[in-house]
């Protein structure tokens, strides 16, 4: 098992190596000029080419990776062209916000998915199932700014339960968490419907009702185990699609998370942090993922002794 | 189990008003199942009763409705489509088929328990066997869970299973298919039951393993006095365990008897008819067909084969154990043969058949028909994989669902560009006709058939490119006994007729030896005995040959059989360590090309 982990880690090195060269060449090609973009309209030809030379950029593309690499070597992400901070910095203050966000989100989402999808799976067929299933399907197609801006008008406006934008207590939290857990929650409860529907149909559902088991116990010792193993995996990949999410749900609902952090720097072309953000992303989907494995090593003894 | 569970056994029995020792009376039970077109009833007005400590066989083929009974008894039919529509199930005073939901489930278990078919998917896989254990007896029983695993170890002891304490902590991956019925064997006696219900308890076990788990049953019915319902569609089971039978056919009684009287003196014909479709074990010389096998001509020759995985593990993922799946094994099939190989599972014996149409690599020589077929890397020629067919067990599973058989038939003519558009069809009619359909069934789909149709349609597919040699991998396991006797006998008629030669793989002796010409035996991936039908079934020489034939249950319920020798544990593994090698057995030839290994040359090594 150790083994396992340690050629896992080793592979999620290479993700990453690979994910700063792609983000690197990408960022190089952009044709959009940081340079002009610190300089400002005014600036002569000469400072330009100073700030250039300063930061670098003049160099060939693979000199420039190469140091970039270095400096992240020491775990330096390098400085943003226009805010004058390290980029770590400005990571580390906005980070504990977004993964707050995003285990808000989890939290909502297999809440409401899992539930969904038991109780859909054990009324099959039923209207109740019906309903729930159509309750899903919207959950997934509505684009998440809209289910963003309804939420604040109907709980933040209209009934005034929550605070319309900001960061700090815990209700604060609950609509962008909301917003990002319904999407979600409308996938996770499909695949846990089926899961579970496939799970009842088992040779060891039959036994534990042949023992004469209780419904509650057949369906929370034995079935659910068994259904949940596939939605594990599910979460690890699902940590990526949130790093899009938030991007949106933050502006939304001014949450001073990584992903507003992102956005801005974005649209004021500010390199270092484009790539500081992309890399912990990348990060954060690698280790969701290995989190995933472990969990299911935990819970399925079959895959422990391979 | 001793005399004071004898004492306790029956004690919350519910005394019947004559006590006469009756324990479940069922009377005109009708179950049925709710379809478009409305109820369509599945078992017919079944009546019979259970007496306490007899063994009561219910037999039949697949759709009898034995399985569907044997559900309605525990209330366990698939809601909410099947359904009783009528009769009674009478247990002691108690009537099951009105009882609510939370009153059944304190029987369930309890007083009436049951064994199912699937050891490897009837226990949950991720839950400790102690757990599972225990959680039947804290069910029905106000006792702590401590408790409770005190008296699961005391049921895997008395099932007979091997480092019960070891056991409680494993999970059921972690057992063999025989263990892990043993487990549920030990769950459903746990509370010593007032009926035990085995739904064809032994069908998907190996047949040393079977022999040993009906003993089993039977010691511990004997010991614990409980009533037995035994659903199954083996006779030889029913003829070795059960003291009355009851035969069923779609769903209707057919007829019920005392075990002796019924195998003697039939009454019906159906019953006449089921029990003449049985293969019984002879001594090898009951083979009859037309024409011989042509020993000058080889259309198989294989020579030291030797099939090995590579198991990796460790930080970089290195080979570090390797399965001896196939171990120098030789043999030759002439032209018009059939040849068997049998083993148990995990023997080798369908890792052959792989190796020989080239869906394994291995090492050693095959040639079929004169050609040899690709060295480990390279590919097979066309003209190889013509002279080379096979038939698979899942008939179902082997024919695609979209595609009309008549176009599956013709597939293989298509692929080899043979003959145009209408000799191909002229072809796929003749086939059709050849195997026992008719000619206008072609324009169907696979499961507009039966399973024994659809059998005989992978039969025609396989001969279309008038093939050497079709490898039949049990091919007629999934059967029911009266259409599998009239598979083995169209397969004999195909090699009389086209002299088409078979390489047969089977686990079911009985049908192996009235079918074959000549057999191998296989143990550990490795060939121990080799001869004639009559040599391997009359004259038996290798110690695990004679264990095979011995464990075969025999339908004839006057037979003593000799009492076995306990086995000690499962079959060795194939899997070793790389530096450990494989002692290769030495065949020695006992006269006519009877062929016997060296004993005690295999499968010690690893223990």
């Amino acid at each position: 098992m150790a083994g396992f982990f340690l050629r896992r880690l080793a592979q999620s090195l290479l993700i990453l190596l690979g994910v700063s060269m792609i983000t690197f060449v990408l960022l190089y090609w952009l044709p959009a000029d940081p340079v002009r973009q610190i300089a400002g309209r005014s600036a002569t030809p000469q400072t330009v080419e100073n700030i250039r030379q300063q930061l670098g950029l003049d160099q060939p593309l693979w000199v420039q990776y190469w140091r970039y690499l270095g400096g992240l070597v020491q775990g330096d992400l390098g400085r943003s062209y226009l805010q004058k901070t390290e980029v770590s910095t400005l990571i580390a203050s906005r980070l504990p916000a977004s993964l707050l966000l995003m285990a808000g989100a989890i939290f909502a989402e297999l809440l409401i998915g899992l539930s969904m999808g038991i109780i859909a799976a054990l009324r099959r067929g039923t209207v109740t199932d019906q309903s729930l299933m159509i309750v899903s399907f919207i959950g997934v197609s509505a684009p998440q700014f809209v289910v963003g801006l309804l939420l604040l008008y109907v709980f933040a406006v209209q009934l005034g339960w929550f605070p319309i934008g900001g960061y700090g207590t815990f209700a604060h939290l609950v609509l962008p968490s909301m917003t990002l857990g319904i999407l979600g929650s409308g996938w996770y409860s499909r695949m846990m419907r089926s899961s579970m529907i496939e799970v009842l149909r088992q040779d060891y559902i039959r036994t534990a009702r042949a023992k004469g088991l209780n419904r509650m116990r057949i369906i929370f010792r034995h079935a659910l185990p068994n259904a949940i193993l596939p939605i594990i995996a599910m979460i690890g990949i699902d940590i990526g699609i949130f790093m899009g999410g938030i991007v949106v749900v933050e502006s939304v609902f001014g949450w001073p998370g990584i992903g507003q952090l992102a956005w801005q720097a974005i649209q004021r072309v500010d390199i270092p942090i484009i790539m500081g953000v992309t890399l912990v992303s990348a990060t954060a989907i690698v280790i969701g993922n290995l989190l995933a494995d472990f969990i299911s090593m935990i819970v399925d003894p079959r895959i422990r002794t391979r | 189990m001793n005399d004071e569970n004898n004492k306790l056994f029956g004690a919350q029995a519910p005394k019947s008003p004559s006590d006469t020792g009756l324990v479940l009376r069922v009377d005109h039970l009708a179950v049925s199942v709710n379809t478009e077109a409305g109820l369509k009833p599945l078992v017919h007005g079944l009546s019979f009763d259970l007496r306490r400590g007899e063994t009561l066989a219910i037999a039949g083929e697949s759709g009898s409705g034995k399985s569907l009974t044997s559900l309605a008894i525990m209330g366990l039919l698939p809601p909410p489509a099947v359904r009783v529509t009528g009769g009674s199930i009478l247990f002691g005073q108690q009537e099951l088929t009105t009882l609510g939901e939370n009153a059944l489930r304190q029987i369930r278990g309890n007083r009436i328990a049951m064994i199912f078919q699937e050891p490897m998917t009837s226990l949950n896989p991720v839950m400790k066997i102690g757990a599972q254990l225990a959680e039947a007896i804290c069910a029905h029983e106000a006792i702590s869970f401590q408790d409770a695993r005190v008296r699961a170890l005391e049921a895997l002891k008395s099932v007979r299973l091997s480092e019960p304490e070891k056991r409680l902590d494993q999970f059921p991956h972690e057992l063999s298919g025989g263990m892990r019925q043993r487990v549920m064997i030990a769950m459903a006696i746990a509370l010593k039951p007032d009926i035990l219900i085995a739904d064809e308890p032994t069908t998907a076990l190996d047949v040393t393993v079977q022999r040993e788990v009906l003993d089993l049953l039977r010691d511990l019915q004997h010991e614990m006095g409980t009533a037995v319902i035994l659903i199954t569609h083996d006779m030889g089971v029913v003829a070795e365990m059960a003291d009355r039978v009851l035969v069923m056919k779609g769903g209707h009684f057919v007829e019920e008897n005392d075990v002796v009287s019924l195998f003697s003196n039939p009454q019906q014909a159906y019953t006449r008819d089921l029990l003449g479709a049985v293969p019984t074990l002879g001594d090898g010389s009951g083979v009859t067909r037309a024409g011989k096998p042509d020993e000058s001509t080889l259309v198989a020759e294989l020579e030291n084969v030797v099939v090995q995985f590579d198991v990796r593990s460790g930080i970089l993922g290195r080979i570090t154990h390797r399965v001896h799946a196939v171990e120098n094994v030789s043999l030759n099939i002439c032209k018009g043969e059939i040849f068997s190989l049998v083993g148990e599972s995990g023997c080798g014996k369908s890792t052959i058949a792989k190796a020989m149409v080239g869906l394994v690599k291995h090492s050693g020589r095959i040639r079929i028909n004169g050609n040899e077929i690709s060295a480990p890397h390279g590919e097979m020629t066309n003209q190889v994989r013509r002279d080379i067919q096979m038939v698979f067990q899942d008939p179902m599973a082997s024919l695609d669902p979209r595609m009309r058989v008549g176009e599956l038939v013709r597939e293989p003519l298509v692929i080899h560009g043979v003959g145009t558009m209408r000799e191909q069809k002229e072809k796929v009619d003749y086939l059709f006709e050849r195997v026992g359909l008719s000619r206008d069934q072609t324009e169907r789909y696979p499961h507009e058939f039966s399973g024994g149709q659809r059998q005989r349609i992978c039969i025609a597919r396989a001969l279309a490119l008038n093939p050497k040699l079709i490898i039949a991998d049990e091919s007629v396991s999934a059967l029911d006994v009266t259409v599998q006797a009239k598979v083995l006998e169209l397969l004999k008629e195909l090699v009389s007729e086209m002299g088409v030669s078979f390489l047969f793989i089977s686990h079911d002796m009985a049908v192996v030896e009235n079918i074959s010409d000549r057999v191998g035996v296989m143990y550990l991936g490795q060939i121990v005995e080799m001869g004639s039908c009559r040599q391997i079934f009359g004259t038996p020489r290798h110690s695990y040959t004679k264990k095979l034939i011995s464990a075969v249950p025999t339908p004839d319920p006057n037979r003593e059989r000799q009492p076995l020798a306990r086995l000690v544990g499962d079959v060795p593994s194939p899997v070793k360590p790389l530096n450990e090698t494989v002692s290769h057995v030495e065949l020695k030839n006992v006269g006519n090309g009877h062929m016997i290994a060296v004993e005690g040359t295999i499968g010690q090594s690893n223990n």
